[in-house]
């Protein structure tokens, strides 16, 4: 192996762990009884850089490492984790984990042997590996040319961050599997002013690969995104107020599915039956438009893993198909209650948290219209280019989100810039409402990260240009007073 | 000794060791800031256990300048080997680093000490001994309480009891040492009830307090997230109109939060903030009194120094409706050629920013009921979703659930509009205020009303 950066626990460090120690820490996590046992070994490096007024201000590096020990027993979980690779460590760990199982009988694990993992993060060097400054290069690209594209910039900050993530799990079903993720996000951010008028706008990208990341989409692509952004805001007005027609912008609008049916569809909502999806596998969920995936092995993208935190394989899972409800994304405790096989989406943010059914890449699929004939159908709506974020309560489905960057659209044609506009509606019901669906599909640049229950974990989304009839904009111009 | 005393003077020759090793290695400056917590947490689920949770972690955050450039690294790794590689990748990218000449500790003479710093009150022992069985029975009674207190309440979400201790300390190579204590439990109940249209409507509430003697019982706790979640069942969005709008303490806590990240030093200078340039102006109703205080026993945002060792004081933010100060760290106040208010906060990665401790919107006379009682017509806002705001720009737009109010009485349940109305006006609207402030949250409000704002619905 070269670079710098390693586990303890992998094959040449300090601490390896084979399936000998992995074997002897799961027969003491079902001691006590139990019905499963995984042992989750992680160690991640992160580094950050932040250029702002012309330097390079501050840079960071962050080294974070433990194994986190789940037990089973019926519906519960027991979870306990430690800091280091000593084994009284691990072992003391394993044994307050257990306790969930008190007075069982002990339960033999099947031993442990290493599966294959595919590969779906093209990375030649990884970035940690690379002088910084390299990085600082880049940021330095994206300052310039945002400052040299327009007086009115005022301020330009820019960011990279860069990560590795090396995971080890070893189950009592025999399963053990290794994978190391890289990860990097580049942000540019921007303010202008004008007569006093202040605006801001950003730009990002990044996803499960090194700094080639920058042949394709440059820092001055970036800076010009952002800058863009910023000046078009200079001369936003009011958001109209009330029900109309939304345009989605293709990409990065993916994130509404990601809210709007996404998170509805994870399997521990609909085994608790506090999902509005709940039992309505084979219904119609959505317009005969949609098809919905949750796609792990999309090549370098944000979402991508080559294995979950489980210890699972994922691949792509169809969630809706022609506006029809397949399926829910499953972890293996839910796929044990629905008596399917765990899919790969048990997600975890680090060996400190156990997993749950989390998404990858979310994508709706494309469709037939040209992009400019959805545009032109509509003769007064709003035209959704940049998401902020994005909230959904599961309950019921209803969610919000904001926009960064939209337009009104008079007549068919995109018009003036918008300020702080909102959308909110219902799932189900916005999902029934797409009534135009664009052949322009598009996989965002890598910047989303989903937040559930505490737990981060980065995703990536998609789509196509998307006609939703009527939907709630939250604007503050009331239409006819 | 106590025993948290014993963990902390550890945590403090670590720091000194780590500082001394930084310095001997080539940094300048070194400051390390050392955690060392433990928790437990207990969630049931439909009268079952579902999670059981326990761990303890340590960790390390150093800062360094050489000269006056920057770089913080972090580590979970405390292995001499993690220490070194710790030491060694923070000169390394001090160096990478490009010299910024407002960079620099706090002069000696503002640090503060020992014998300057007040009894808090932030550690209780008893509620580190908190055993499992009693978070169980604490997380049992809860969820109970919210399924007896209507049958309407047909699934739950859970309820999680969890505990947690923490020691830090933070030594820095401009001779500042000390430690900090706290403890913190709370209990939180999520059930969920069938609305109509095969819709769910799941609610919550929760409490949390320092010490053992303070905590709620769960039951209570559970009988007002069942309150809260029957109430808003057959919720419906109105049609789209402008009208006074009240947010109870809950979304009133929220605006505030909004408005704490615009009066920090570090939104000043990036001019990331509407408040630029408005000190001595006014930026809310001359009902409206914000203060900014780290001194309150117990409260969960008090601390004795701030992030960057400097001595906890109390800041008035808004007097009357007018700003008075923005809230600094040193690296902001130079930068706005001020003075630090002792606002620093040191992150665990070893970052340091400006920040709010106590942030507390001051109490009026009135009560909650009178407030609404007077209200004609109107939406009383319990739950906001969202993050439509724009700090830059002040533009607010989230979406809101919660009451009509029809005749001075909350009437029926609302949900799926977005209320909008830049924040700037959104303070100088308010008209009144309410007296039911609670020390809940580090950044905490009473109840009030906004006279006016636009409401997007049907």
């Amino acid at each position: 192996m070269t670079g710098r950066y390693h586990a303890p626990f992998a094959e040449d460090g300090s601490h390896t762990v084979d399936a000998g120690i992995a074997d002897r820490l799961l027969k003491i996590a079902l001691e006590q009884g139990g019905d499963y046992a995984d042992l989750f070994f992680e160690y991640s490096v992160s580094g950050s850089y932040a250029y702002d007024e012309q330097i390079l201000k501050s840079a960071r590096r962050a080294v974070s490492m433990g194994l986190g020990v789940r037990v089973m027993k019926g519906d519960a979980t027991g979870y306990a984790y430690c800091e280091d690779f000593s084994f009284d460590a691990m072992r003391q760990a394993a044994r307050t984990a257990a306790q969930i199982a008190a007075g069982g009988q002990p339960v033999a694990p099947v031993s442990v042997s290493m599966r294959d993992t595919p590969s779906r993060y093209p990375v030649s060097i990884e970035s940690l590996d690379v002088d910084g400054e390299a990085k600082k290069v880049i940021l330095e690209r994206a300052d310039r040319a945002a400052r040299a594209s327009d007086p009115r910039i005022v301020r330009v900050d820019a960011s990279f961050v860069e990560s590795v993530r090396e995971i080890l799990i070893a189950n009592s079903v025999g399963h053990m599997v290794h994978d190391r993720q890289p990860l990097i996000r580049f942000g540019v951010h921007v303010i202008a002013e004008d007569a006093g008028n202040r605006q801001s706008g950003s730009s990002g990208g990044g996803g499960r690969m090194g700094l080639e990341y920058f042949e394709g989409r440059s820092p001055e692509w970036h800076a010009k995104e952002a800058v863009q952004q910023a000046l078009v805001m200079l001369d936003a007005r009011e958001a109209p107020a009330g029900e109309m027609d939304v345009v989605l912008a293709p990409g990065d609008s993916g994130i509404l599915l990601h809210e709007a049916v996404g998170h509805g569809l994870e399997a521990d909502f609909n085994r608790k039956e506090t999902s509005n999806y709940t039992g309505r596998v084979g219904q119609e969920v959505a317009s005969s438009l949609c098809t919905v995936v949750d796609d792990a092995s999309l090549a370098g993208s944000r979402g991508s893993i080559n294995v979950d935190d489980e210890g699972q394989l994922p691949t792509r899972s169809v969630l809706i198909e022609g506006g029809v409800l397949k399926g829910y994304m499953q972890d293996r405790h839910s796929a044990d209650f629905f008596g399917t096989t765990p899919d790969g989406h048990g997600r975890r943010q680090s060996f400190r948290s156990h997993p749950m059914p989390r998404m990858t890449n979310t994508m709706l699929l494309g469709g037939q219209d040209a992009p400019d004939d959805v545009i032109r159908s509509v003769s007064r709506g709003v035209y959704a280019k940049k998401f902020g974020g994005g909230q959904v309560d599961i309950s019921n489905g209803d969610f919000v989100f904001s926009l960064t960057e939209g337009y009104l659209i008079e007549d068919g044609k995109v018009t003036a810039p918008l300020k702080g506009v909102n959308l909110i509606g219902n799932g189900p019901e916005a999902m029934r409402n797409v009534v135009m669906l664009g052949h322009d599909f598009e996989v965002s640049d890598g910047i989303w990260t989903c937040g559930k229950e505490g737990q981060s974990v980065p995703v990536g989304v998609g789509c196509p240009t998307i006609k939703i009839a009527s939907m709630t904009v939250g604007g503050t111009q009331v239409a006819g007073g | 000794m106590s025993k948290a005393d014993e963990e902390a003077q550890a945590l403090l020759d670590l720091g000194r060791s780590v500082v001394e090793r930084a310095t001997a290695g080539g940094a300048d400056v070194a400051e390390v800031a050392v955690h060392s917590g433990s928790h437990l947490s207990v969630k049931v689920r439909m009268g079952e256990r579902e999670l059981v949770e326990e761990a303890g972690s340590r960790a390390l955050g150093l800062r360094v300048m050489v000269g006056q450039r920057v770089a913080s690294t972090y580590t979970s790794d405390l292995s001499e080997a993690g220490q070194r590689t710790l030491i060694e990748d923070a000169i390394e990218l001090a160096r990478l680093s490009e010299s910024d000449e407002f960079a620099g500790p706090p002069d000696p003479s503002e640090l503060s000490s020992r014998p300057q710093w007040a009894e808090l009150e932030t550690f209780d022992e008893a509620v580190s001994q908190i055993s499992a069985d009693e978070s169980l029975a604490r997380s049992l009674r809860g969820e109970r309480a919210a399924f007896d207190f209507d049958s309407r309440i047909t699934n739950s979400e859970g309820a999680t009891f969890t505990r947690a201790r923490g020691v830090s300390a933070l030594v820095t190579s401009g001779g500042f040492a000390g430690s900090d204590y706290g403890t913190y439990a709370s209990v939180v109940v999520n059930p969920v009830a069938d609305d109509v249209g095969g819709k769910k409507r799941s609610g919550y509430h929760w409490s949390a307090s320092r010490h053992y003697a303070d905590l709620e019982d769960s039951a209570g706790v559970g009988e007002e997230a069942a309150r809260r979640t029957i109430a808003q069942l057959g919720a419906k969005k109105l049609p789209t109109q402008q009208l006074p709008v009240i947010f109870d303490k809950d979304a009133a806590r929220s605006i505030l939060g909004l408005f704490a990240g615009c009066v920090l030093g570090g939104s000043i200078w990036r001019k990331s903030s509407y408040l630029v340039d408005r000190v001595g102006t006014r930026v809310a109703s001359d009902l409206v009194d914000i203060v900014d205080d780290p001194l309150f026993p117990r409260a969960p945002g008090s601390r004795a120094f701030d992030g960057e060792g400097l001595l906890s004081r109390r800041n008035v933010v808004v007097e009357a409706g007018v700003l008075q100060t923005y809230l600094m760290d040193t690296y902001s106040a130079r930068k706005l050629g001020l003075k630090s208010t002792a606002s620093a906060s040191r992150s665990p990665s070893g970052g340091i920013s400006s920040s709010t401790s106590n942030l507390i919107l001051k109490a009026n006379t009135q009560s909650r009921d009178a407030l609404i009682a007077e209200t004609k017509h109107g939406l009383y806002v319990t739950g906001m979703m969202g993050f439509g705001f724009n700090a830059v720009t002040g533009d607010f737009s989230r979406g809101a659930s919660g009451f009509l109010i029809r005749d001075g009485e909350l009437s029926d349940p609302v949900s799926e509009v977005t209320i909008s109305l830049n924040l700037d006006q959104l303070l100088q609207r308010i008209d009144a205020v309410a007296d039911d402030l609670d020390q809940r949250t580090a950044v905490a409000s009473p109840t009030f009303r906004v006279s006016s704002m636009t409401l997007a619905g049907s």
